[in-house]
This record gives structure tokens, sequence and C-alpha cells, in this order.
């Protein structure tokens, strides 16, 4: 089975490379077949390494450059459960996205299959790879393959600066990330992330070790869009092309988080075992600030796009909680609450495009009542919504109890009351524009919008403006069927995530596997895993906040006056505060990032200091 | 080993992050985002040095067995560049798209979502 291993990132960048070579005399039709088919590959034989890695960690090493004595002196691929389950919703949600561009935009020749499957080969790798420097260029591989697919709409100029944003910001994070490495590099001599952790743990916990874990997680966390690294991140979601952002919203900006914790769990926490209670802290108080902040941002935006992109930075927030908890059952709950996500996010991003089409806006103003008369867009859209407040059976409620239940293990009650105002904001926002769009009467003669997004938007499907092609709303309404599905098989996928976490967190299984070559060593014990009446409970709960807050937003010219006496002004002020943030300045983005990263180092730092 | 090339690569970087942040035209700022990458690379090229007998790693017509600079940084920092002209040549076709069509490449008067 190990010809298996590498197919997943050969595959499609073996297909991108044809496709360029065909670009003259390739039809539309084939370069969509080929793509879709390529992408349908590597999911399958992703779905393979996720069910030959479960019983043992499969270490391929290229070339056979197998481990001499205790070195390593080749390049690795790691499969465990959780990368090759990444690796698999990766191809899978490019299965979905392929099959719904297929009747999107004129694409240039085949560049945009090309782009798109370059982009899965660096994803499916970032995921593998078990090589410190690997990781750093597949980063970039996917980095670059994603500025240009946010720049495709070259016609348009927002979409251009916004993609000048994201590549700026994100560049300097992966100078970040690198620089971490070369230090790393410079303590320890290796570069396969068994070794140098290995290495660092003979070592003492210094100034050296503390600011390469800064670097890296910093940089990492630009791609994860966690605050004060977060503001490219919705000028590229707001440009790119709808098909695109379900794979930036569903994986890519995830991917950043699981490279930080792939990181810190094999590389650092050798070394840094002493010190977990301030790290912890740390992280949790950074996806806090990002789960509030994301959410606030999202509940006050007008533009369709911008909203769910906001949207998506609080629910990584919600995910580097759990990975923050530095626990397995933590790391399970992100992991489910991706999943769930990925597909519900997935499945408003094409509704956005669809709306995008049909009514060349995404202003929520401008759509007021346009939208009657659409039932499958409204029934997409409103199970959206609640799929993102983690309405039961969603996956995402299952997400937020194993990551609750780890955060009562650390004394952590208040992440219940974050979730529920998070999810209630993030879902609430969605039924709102549901509201506004499907429901509500058009209005008269309709206000001039003040708000960005005003200018004319291209659209980006071919053909007639008034029939939906049909393969792109079974997309979408399949998109947010799967993860009620996925809810539905509660149990059984809680225990598989269990034990992929168990693994993942497992540094001395990894060493093992990696450098001494037993795959098939002592696996952990699982830990009972199962949907609680509590964990459902307050799914609701958060559903049925969302549908308040949307109600509240609609009907809202007959709420009292006095209702809003007293605190209105001030909490007009913060928001006012926090879009002045989203300036579009690239150079006010490079400098918040730098302030996130001496943040990030001061209290890692303090956070040592105080532990020791 | 003097610890002056340490001392390079971080004012290369905290200089072109300055200008990265205080940057008024676009091609400039690309520019200095590659200054702050060449930080990166003389980082790594540090890293592997060596002092003096040690020679550069070109191992063809050496007995076997002549110390020399670590080769493996020399890799990572070839494949270092070969990414920093990837960004840069696809940043700069953005910039000159951004030119032609608002006749300004200026980030002040830029953003996408200006109110």
């Amino acid at each position: 089975m190990t010809w298996l291993v590498p197919l997943p990132v050969a595959l499609p960048l073996l297909v991108a490379a044809l496709l360029v070579g065909l670009a003259p005399i390739c039809r539309r039709c084939v370069a969509d077949s080929l793509g879709i088919l390529t992408a349908l590959v590597v999911a399958f034989a992703c779905a393979g390494l996720l069910f030959k890695s479960a019983p043992g960690t499969l270490v391929y090493w290229f070339g056979s450059w197998a481990p001499r004595g205790q070195a390593a002196i080749g390049i690795s691929f790691v499969i465990d459960p959780l990368g090759a389950g990444l690796a698999t919703l990766c191809a899978a949600l490019m299965t979905c996205a392929l099959m719904f561009s297929w009747r999107y935009f004129e694409a240039v020749r085949t560049y945009f299959h090309t782009l798109m499957l370059i982009f899965l080969a660096a994803m499916t790798g970032f995921c593998l790879t078990g090589d410190l420097f690997n990781l750093f260029v597949f980063f970039e591989l996917m980095s670059v393959t994603a500025y240009a697919l946010t720049g495709y709409k070259v016609e348009e100029v927002s979409a251009l600066e916004g993609s000048i944003n994201f590549a700026v910001t994100n560049s300097v994070g992966a100078f970040l990330v690198l620089i971490g490495i070369a230090l790393l590099y410079g303590r320890t001599g290796a570069l396969n992330m068994a070794q140098v952790g290995e290495a660092l743990a003979r070592g003492p916990t210094d100034g050296l070790v503390i600011v390469a874990l800064t670097l890296i997680l910093g940089g990492f966390f630009v791609k994860a869009a966690v605050v004060p690294f977060h503001l490219w991140l919705a000028d590229a979601h707001a440009v790119a092309p709808s098909p695109v952002c379900v794979l930036f919203s569903g994986v890519m900006i995830e991917l950043g988080l699981f490279g930080a914790f792939r990181v810190y769990w094999t590389v650092f926490r050798p070394n840094l075992g002493d010190y977990e209670t301030g790290v912890r802290l740390v992280l949790m108080s950074f996806g806090a600030a990002t789960a509030l902040l994301g959410a606030l941002m999202c509940y006050t935006q007008r533009h369709i796009k911008r909203l769910l992109a906001f949207s998506s930075i609080s629910h990584v927030g919600i995910m580097l909680i759990g990975m923050a908890t530095l626990a397995a059952r933590g790391t399970a709950g992100a992991m489910l609450y991706l999943l769930g996500h990925a597909f519900v996010k997935g499945a408003l991003f094409m509704s956005a495009g669809l709306l995008l089409d049909r009514f060349e806006s995404l202003d929520e103003e401008k759509l007021r009542g346009k939208g009657r008369g659409l039932p499958i867009l409204t029934f997409t859209m409103i199970t959206g919504g609640l799929g993102l407040a983690g309405f039961p059976p969603f996956g995402t409620y299952l997400g937020k109890q194993l990551i609750e239940e780890a955060g009562a293990q650390f004394h952590q009650p208040w992440l219940t009351g974050l979730f529920l105002v998070t999810s209630a904001l993030t879902g609430g926002a969605v039924l709102r524009v549901v509201g506004t769009v499907f429901f509500a009467r058009p209005a008269g003669g309709a206000r001039e919008s003040k708000s960005a997004s005003a200018s004319h938007e291209y659209r980006e499907i071919r053909g007639s403006a008034h029939t939906v092609p049909a393969i792109m709303l079974i997309m979408a309404v399949v998109m947010v069927v799967v993860p009620a599905l996925s809810g539905a098989f509660g149990r059984a996928l809680a225990t598989r995530a269990m034990a992929g976490s168990q693994r993942f967190v497992d540094r001395t299984g990894y060493y093992r596997a990696v450098i001494e070559g037993r795959p098939f060593g002592v696996l952990p014990a699982p830990e009972p895993t199962d949907t609680t009446l509590r964990g459902i409970l307050f799914g609701i709960a958060a559903a049925l906040g969302a549908v308040t807050l949307a109600l509240a937003n609609l009907f809202k010219s007959h709420i009292p006056n006095a209702f809003w006496r007293g605190w209105k002004p001030w909490l007009d002020r913060v928001l006012a505060s926090l879009q002045r943030l989203q300036s579009g300045h690239v150079g006010d983005y490079v400098l918040w990032l730098m302030i996130g990263v001496v943040l990030l180092a001061t209290a890692l730092l303090l956070s040592a200091k105080i532990s020791a | 080993m003097s610890y002056l090339p340490y001392c390079v690569a971080a004012w290369l970087f905290v200089i072109g992050l300055y200008g990265v942040v205080t940057s008024r035209h676009l091609v400039h700022l690309i520019v200095c985002l590659s200054v702050v990458q060449s930080s990166t690379y003389l980082l790594l090229l540090s890293i592997g040095f060596r002092d003096l007998p040690a020679q550069a790693p070109i191992f063809s017509d050496v007995p076997p067995g002549t110390p020399a600079v670590d080769p493996v940084v020399h890799a990572l920092t070839l494949t270092d560049i070969v990414v920093s002209a990837t960004v840069s040549a696809l940043l700069l076709a953005l910039v000159m798209d951004v030119q032609r069509r608002r006749g300004s490449v200026d980030p002040e008067t830029l953003s996408p979502f200006r109110e």
C-alpha cells in the first residue's frame, strides 16, 4: 500500500501540469471532468490512508532514505488519522467546489483548474508531511496558489487589492515560520519533526525555544486568521470567487491551526511540558478574543460574503480554544467542529455565489425581499444558519460539547457562555440575512447603500441570468445535508476523532513510529465519548439565541427605545473602532501582525516565567 | 564566528517591515517585502556557516573528508529564493493590473472596501 502515500500530492500536480500543457487545445468540459476526477481519486486515496492509519501510524520515507541510528536523513510523510482525515476533507471539499464551478465563470482556458489542483496538492502535502521544512514549502505553495485564486477575477480592482493584502500579510507570516524553523535547525541540526522534538527535549527551555515557538505559532496564526492577525481575511474572502471561498473558509485557514499544533505537539511539547498551564492560558485567551471579535464583526456586516468571512474568524477562534486545551478531548472537539463547519460554511458561500449571480449584488439591503420564491436557496441558507449556531444534529454542537468538557477539566467553565454568545451571533447574522432577503417586503425606493460593497459587482456565472444551474443548487443542498448526517452518526464519529486526537497528542508514539520504525506501538486506550443531553440542550439554546437575534433585528423598529438607553452609544463606539481596524491598508495589517507577534511573545515569556 | 550576520539579518527584517508598513507605492512595498525575505536567507546561511578551513559545499573535486559549511541550509536558501521569486512575480503582476484599472498604486488611496 505504500505506493498510495505520495499519490495525494503527486497526482494533482501531474494533472495540473498536463492541463497547462493541454490549455491551447483543451475544451472546457475536459478540464472540468479531469479536475473533478482527480480530486475524487485523491479523496478516495486519502480515505484509504485514513483507514490504513487507524491501527498504527504509517511512515513513508521518500527514496527509501530511512533513518540511520537516531538520525533522520530523508524526508518523510507521517500519516496519522487526523492528518489523513483532514487531507480527505480537503479533497472532498475540492471535489464539491469543482463540481459547483462546472458552470462557473468563463475560465481563462484551464488556469482555474490548474490552480485549484495545485492548491489541493499543497493542502494534502501540508497535512501529511513529517518534515519541518517540507511543511514550510507546502505552506508557501498553498499560499501562493491562494493569492492567485483570490485575484482570479482580474477585471475587478477590489479582487486585486484583496489579493495583494492577502499576499503581503501571509508572506510575512511565512517568513516568521521560516525564521522559527531556521532557529530550531540551528539548535538541533535536524528538520524531521520527531527528531527536532527529541533534540529539544534534551536541552533547556530558554529564550531561543520560546522565540521559535512564538514565530512558528504567530506565522501559522496569520493563515488561521487569529486576532490580531486576522485583518487580511475579510478582504480576501469578500472578493475571491465563491467556489474558492468554500475552500478558504472550510479548510485553508483551519490548516493554519493544524500546522501550529502539529508543530507544537511534535517539536515543542517534549521541551515545554512543564509550562503547559501557561501556554494553555495564553492560547485560549487568543482563541476567546478571536471568537468574540469575529462574532461581533460578523453580526454588523451587510455584505454577505464579508459577513461569512467574519463568521469564519469566529469559528476558528472556537477551534483554537479546542486545540489550546492541549488535551486529546479538546482536539477531538475542534476536529469535529471543523468537519461540521467546513460543509455548512461551504453551502453558505455557494448560496451567496448563487445570489450574486442572480442579483449582481451581495449587499443585504439591496437584496431586500428579492429572494422571495427561491425555496431551495431559502432552505440552504436557513439550515446553514442553524448549522453555524450548532443546532443538533449538525456536527458543530458535538464539537462544542467536547471542547466544553475538555475546558471543564482545566477549570475553564466560561467556555459555555462564550460559545453560546458567539454561536448565537454568527448563526443569528445568517438568519437575519435570510429574513431580509427571502422574507422581507421589497423596499420601495431602495436606499442608496452607504456601506462597502456598493460598487457594481460582476456576475460570475456564464449563461442566462434567469436560470440557476441545477448542478450548483444540488451542490449547495448536498453541502448542508452532509454535516447534518455527520451529527447523526455522532457517537461513531466522536469515538474516531477521539482516537485520532489521542494519537495526535502522543508525541512518544510519534517519535517511535518515525525514528524507531515501530508503527504498531502501544496505542492509548480510548476515552469514552458520546453525545450528552447537556450538549444537545446547549446546541438548541444557541440556535434559539440565533433565531431571537435575527428576529430582533428584523423587527427592531418595534423594540422600545428604553431598551437601548445607556449601553447603545457605548456599543456603537466599540463597533465603530473595530470597523476602523479593517482599514484595507496593507501597512496597517502588517503593523497589527507585528503587534500580535510581540503580544504573543510577551505572553509566552511571562507564562514561562510564572510557571518556572 | 561573529554575531554580525545575525545582527544584519535582524536589521534587514526590521527595516524591511518598516518599509512595508510606511510604503506609499506598491512596487516599493514589494521590494521591501523582498528585503524582509533576504533577512531569512542571511539567517539560514549564517546558521550553517563554519569558520575557514571549511569550504563551499561543492564536493566534485575535493578529497572526501574536506571540511565544508552545512549544505542543508544552502538547499533551504535556494528553495526560499524560488518562493520569493514566485511571490514577487505574482504580486508585481497584480500591481500592474491595479495600475491599469485604477491609475494609482498608492496603498493610501486604495482599499478594497473603503466607505
